[in-house]
């Protein structure tokens, strides 16, 4: 005998991840998955798709609302448990890590739930590293930026071309052990606060 | 000199003030400490990430400590409070639509001083909408062990008000607690700050009663931590009380208002309005779109030993926990919740310092109609007024009369 799919819901804060959780799950042959994207009346959406599984961020100010609802478990018509207990935590802290937490029903057998939360877990990480990335290639981005205009203010005060005034931005930078970015940063704030002509 | 790092955990509330404090104004570095504050979404998530060891410490609702001890809603760990993070704070709110209706009935306005008339308003308020018909006012708090759980259910019950039956009582995060007023999901809450003042700053709410006027003196955010890291860390400890208990003399001082609430106002702390928090710590509230109410004792972070982590609080706190349901009764559960609270702890810290140490551990909660002089290990110390808008006491040593004293407890 198979045993029956196992029904997820996922609550999180970002669409994104969501979506690329779900997306796993589905790689994994778990299909039977339902999205709660509502802001308001968690309990009656969860108690409506009656999940086996809830996988919630920790970024969502809702597990409280979850955490009550195994608390009172009556309210639902399965009781709701946290899956990880005491004896399991390593997973809890690899889930915390993450910044993933699973609440199950009653009396579903650890190892199916186990495959669900390390996939979960995986998903978190690798969004999160995506994340990461993206925000290293913005902050690069913005960075160029700040530096271009501080190019520009040094030009024109100096009387000097674009390699002239970034060699000088950059000497100033290794004199003072900081940044190019931050160097240009504060001359450019200098600059919108006191007005051109002023910074020289 | 090298710092002890230690990482704590808050949720985005005012009362998170000494913690930010301590780490913004150079408090805990003064005591070798680097503080990792990291903001929280959830008390689910400061529970687990304190009992798995991601957290050292963290700022948490005082009943929260209590229930892990006693295994309330996981397996029972150990965790201990040492130093409460300031007294009061909270509010009761009803969507706008509401508060007309009780000022009506209350012949003109809400006098915020008086609680048990609002109270009794909302009772009768209550009786119309049953016998029209209508639904059970629903009701939000953000944790079923939050002191805003057991303040509401307090002042609704005196009422006679059954918080099971006559209401209905919902958890709604913080953060989304006016939102959900907004949109109708719920009619009232009782919570902590901003977030009272932004439903009256955004006209979907007017506040009706302030905790400081339900019970004068009330236990509210504790510093919580591990049993076994205090074990392991007296010294570390010692000197995070000693930062904390400088930072909230400064945060205390009226002359810092501006400067703390300007920092709690950074997104990485609680976000906001400066003004709005400034308003806050000064207890001078905007408490409907037209009124002000000044309450100087709304919310206390350093004085009349606000930090001092009474027993008789925590006992309190057990106390709604059995008169509502949460909890077990007996002696083994009794033993385990006088072990949370610390005062042994706070005293040895702070006895090189400057604040007054009370000299017991415990007092009779609701006692006190004047401030009055106590004793205590050095300096002068004065606590308030405590009681209780009821104007009933609770010792701790009579436990079973004074829970069978409410004509609403549950049978």
């Amino acid at each position: 005998m198979t045993a029956k799919p196992l029904r997820i819901a996922i609550i999180d804060e970002s669409p994104a991840r969501a979506a690329v959780l779900e997306d796993g799950l589905r790689e994994a042959g778990l299909t039977d998955i339902h999205l709660i994207t509502e802001r308001f009346q968690l309990l009656r959406q969860v108690a409506d798709i009656a999940p086996d599984v809830v996988l919630i961020d920790l970024e969502s100010p809702r597990r409280d609302v979850l955490d009550e609802m195994f608390a009172v478990s009556r309210a639902v018509a399965r009781p709701i448990a946290m899956f990880v207990d005491q004896s399991d935590a390593s997973m809890m802290e690899a889930a915390i890590d993450a910044g993933v937490s699973a609440y199950v029903v009653d009396g579903l057998r650890k190892e199916r739930i186990k495959a669900v939360l390390d996939l979960s877990i995986a998903r978190f990480n690798a969004f999160r590293r995506l994340q990461d990335e993206l925000h290293e290639a913005r902050s690069a981005l913005a960075d160029r930026k700040v530096i271009d205009r501080a190019k520009v203010i040094v030009m024109k005060q100096r009387g000097l071309d674009e390699d002239a005034a970034y060699a000088l931005l950059r000497s100033a930078a290794m004199q003072q052990s900081r940044r190019i970015a931050e160097i240009a940063t504060a001359l450019v704030t200098a600059e919108s606060l006191l007005g051109p002509g002023t910074t020289a | 000199m090298s710092l002890t790092t230690l990482r704590i955990g808050f949720l985005p509330l005012v009362d998170s003030a000494i913690l930010v404090a301590a780490h913004a104004f150079g408090f805990a570095e003064a005591e070798g400490l680097h503080l990792e504050l990291s903001r929280e979404a959830s008390w689910a998530n400061i529970r687990d990430k304190l009992v798995y060891r991601h957290f050292d410490a963290a700022h948490m609702l005082a009943g929260l400590p209590i229930a892990a001890t006693l295994g309330l809603s996981r397996a029972p760990t150990p965790v201990i409070a040492p130093f409460c993070l300031g007294l009061n704070g909270n509010a009761i709110t009803l969507v706008r639509s509401l508060a007309v209706d009780l000022e009506a009935q209350l012949g003109g306005r809400v006098d915020l001083a008086d609680a048990r008339s609002t109270a009794l308003a909302l009772a009768a308020l209550i009786k119309t909408r049953r016998a029209a018909g209508l639904a059970p006012l629903r009701l939000g708090v953000p944790h079923r062990f939050s002191s805003h759980n057991y303040i509401l259910r307090y002042w609704l019950a005196f009422a006679g008000i059954d918080p099971e039956r006559d209401v209905q009582l919902v958890i709604v995060p913080p953060p989304l607690i006016v939102d959900a007023m907004a949109a109708g999901e719920i009619l009232g809450f009782c919570v902590g700050e901003p977030w009272s003042s932004v439903a009256v700053e955004t006209g979907v709410g007017d506040i009706v009663a302030l905790g400081c006027r339900i019970w004068q003196r009330g236990v509210e955010k504790v510093l919580g931590m591990r049993s076994d890291w205090a074990q392991a860390n007296p010294e570390t400890l010692a000197a995070l009380l000693r930062a904390l208990d400088r930072a909230a003399r400064w945060a205390g001082d009226a002359e810092n208002r501006t400067a703390l609430a300007t920092a709690l106002a950074r997104p990485e702390y609680v976000g906001g309005s400066p003004g709005l928090i400034a308003r806050v710590l000064s207890g001078r509230l905007q408490v409907s779109a037209t009124s002000e109410f000044d309450a100087p004792d709304f919310l206390m972070l350093y004085r009349d030993a606000a930090n001092f982590p009474w027993v008789s609080q925590a006992q309190w706190l057990y106390s709604q926990m059995l008169r509502w349901g949460q909890a077990p009764a007996g002696a083994a559960a009794e033993a385990a919740v006088r072990s949370v609270f610390r005062p042994d702890l706070y005293r040895r810290a702070l006895a090189g310092s400057g604040t007054p140490l009370p000299g017991a551990n415990a007092k009779v909660e609701g006692a006190l109609a004047t401030p009055l002089a106590v004793g205590s290990t050095r300096g002068r110390l004065s606590i308030g007024p405590d009681r209780f808008f009821d104007g009933r006491h609770f010792d701790p040593d009579r436990l079973g009369a004074y829970l069978q004293g409410f004509d609403t407890t549950l049978k």
